[in-house]
């Protein structure tokens, strides 16, 4: 376990340096970050203005949807899909043969490889964005909801997580992936908002086929306290469950694997 | 420039063939790409729910759910056809070197990318028709406009729209000749269009920022066809709204060839 730790704070480092590198790069993305903070929320403001509750969700409550969506958000974008990019340029290539070789598993390796250090700032943004909304709530989250709040976001992300090793994993047999990735960030867009606010039809495809409001909808309640504990245990196992599946579907995948190299 | 341009011409059907032939091979990469697009959908999820039991009144107007049914599968076709992603390929190619191959050929590249990205056209009016159909069929078909002089502006407005988006993506591809990282730039790009070309909501509903946004290049990329197919303008409106469009498309070309003449001068071929 150690030696997976000290693994990732090097390859931590490592991308944090060639960052470093790009200074000017990284002043932008700060700015974006800040720029695409203020866009996801405008839409929010106006439908509040406009409504004091949309599907008994109230301004406040909608705001901590918003954070949860850009926290998970920025670990995805900021660990899993540029590691997980570099993956499938390493299956095209051949050079996954060096991963394989490594005394660590495959999977642990590349899920890790390669980081895009400036999403700190949106994750920043998140928790700036949450306690915003407790201060319009008028009291803080109780220690209990919080300590539930911080684990589902855990599980959300590991959700998430899952959901793009399933998409990582198909690069084994179709080559290349890059758009399927764009395409599952788009679904992922529909986590910005409750999952009630949207169509019955579309709820049960968010929360079962793609288990979007696992990752932000019911995180969000349980910060705010009125998830109960049915649905706090649904959650977690739902987001067990997909990480399992996900690792037996990447074992398989890797089977397949037949090296590009000669 | 008189000879280039009539090489130009001379080359467009090769061009579009070529661009036809790109679309067929890669085109998985392209309904994946087509697909992505799922933010109207979104936020006609929202919306619709929202005006659900009373209309969505800001400022002198108001949304009823047809209202946003109509708008937002009106930006999903419009998008669909006027969307492109010239700006990746371009800094994707100064990267890799790939550049060099266009530098050589005795076409400019800002009509060789055009001509291949209007030959995707065809495609994505199939992607838009079957959208089409849903939105006559939807509640929206009861709001849409009926003018015909309105009807008539739209196929300008949308080639218009197309022109627009086209250079101001080129534009930013060109920027790749100074930058080595425009990703970031075209991020900041899509995150001002979603705001102010109409994407994410009807730009009325914006409030103050709506001023602003009426003189941005953006309303005039999305909102100006979508307008023109979703409720009734007078003819100053209607003036002004193609008036800008035509501003729009001239200053976004000059920009686009004057930043590539600038920075085509800096290009150094990576690899081999």
């Amino acid at each position: 376990m150690t030696r997976y730790l000290r693994l990732l704070a090097i390859q931590l480092r490592i991308s944090v340096a060639s960052a470093m590198a790009y200074r000017a790069n990284f002043v932008i993305e700060g700015v974006m970050s800040l720029v695409w903070l203020v866009i996801t929320l405008i839409p929010l403001v106006i439908v509040f203005d406009g409504r004091s509750e949309v599907a008994h969700w109230t301004r406040p409550d909608a705001m901590i949807v918003m954070a949860y969506f850009v926290g998970v958000r920025a670990v995805l974008e900021g660990m899993i899909s540029p590691s997980l990019v570099d993956l499938v340029e390493k299956i095209r290539s051949g050079s996954f043969d060096y991963v394989l070789l490594k005394p660590v598993d495959a999977q642990a390796m590349v899920s890790a490889s390669r980081y895009e250090p400036w999403k700190v700032f949106d994750l920043i943004g998140a928790i700036a964005i949450v306690i915003y909304a407790f201060v319009l709530r008028g009291a803080p989250p109780s220690a209990a909801n919080l300590a539930l709040g911080v684990v589902l976001f855990g599980t959300g992300v590991a959700a998430a997580y899952a959901l793009w090793i399933l998409c990582a994993a198909a690069a084994f047999w179709v080559g290349r992936l890059d758009n399927l990735m764009y395409l599952l960030g788009s679904i992922f867009d529909t986590g910005r908002w409750p999952v009630m606010v949207f169509p019955a039809a579309w709820q049960i495809v968010f929360t079962f086929v793609i288990p979007v409001a696992v990752m932000t909808t019911y995180p969000a309640k349980a910060l705010i306290g009125n998830l109960d504990a049915r649905d706090a245990i649904a959650t977690i196992a739902g987001a067990v469950a997909l990480v399992v599946v996900s690792r037996l579907v990447w074992r398989t995948a890797i089977r397949s694997y037949t090296s590009a190299s000669s | 420039m008189r000879s280039g341009l009539s090489r130009v011409w001379a080359a467009l059907p090769t061009l579009l063939r070529i661009g036809v032939a790109e679309t067929v091979a890669y085109r998985a990469e392209f309904l994946v790409w087509i697909l992505t697009t799922t933010q109207p959908l979104i936020m006609l999820g929202l919306w619709t729910q929202v005006a659900r039991e009373a209309p969505f009144t800001a400022g002198a107007r108001s949304y009823s759910s047809a209202d946003f049914v109509a708008y937002f599968l009106a930006t999903l076709i419009v998008r669909q056809l006027t969307g492109n992603w010239v700006a990746w390929q371009m800094s994707e190619e100064v990267r890799s070197g790939a550049m060099a191959m266009r530098l050589l050929r005795p076409i400019h590249p800002f009509f060789a990318y055009a001509a291949s990205h209007a030959a995707a056209i065809p495609f994505r009016s199939v992607i838009a028709l079957p959208i089409a159909v849903v939105l006559l069929a939807s509640s929206g078909a009861s709001v849409l406009s009926t003018d015909p002089l309105q009807l008539a502006l739209l196929v300008p407005s949308l080639a218009l729209a197309w022109l627009i988006t086209f250079a101001f993506l080129f534009a930013i591809g060109a920027l790749a000749f100074f930058l080595t990282q425009t990703m970031a730039i075209a991020n900041l790009y899509f995150a001002l269009f979603s705001l102010f070309s109409g994407y994410l909501m009807p730009l009325d509903l914006l409030g103050p920022v709506a001023r602003l946004a009426a003189w941005l290049p953006f309303r005039f990329m999305l909102s100006a066809p979508v307008e023109l197919l979703t409720r009734a303008h007078d003819h100053a409106q209607l003036a002004a709204l193609l008036g800008g469009q035509l501003a729009w498309a001239a200053i976004m070309l000059t920009t686009a060839l004057v930043l590539w003449r600038a920075g085509v001068k800096r290009f150094e071929a990576v690899g081999g």
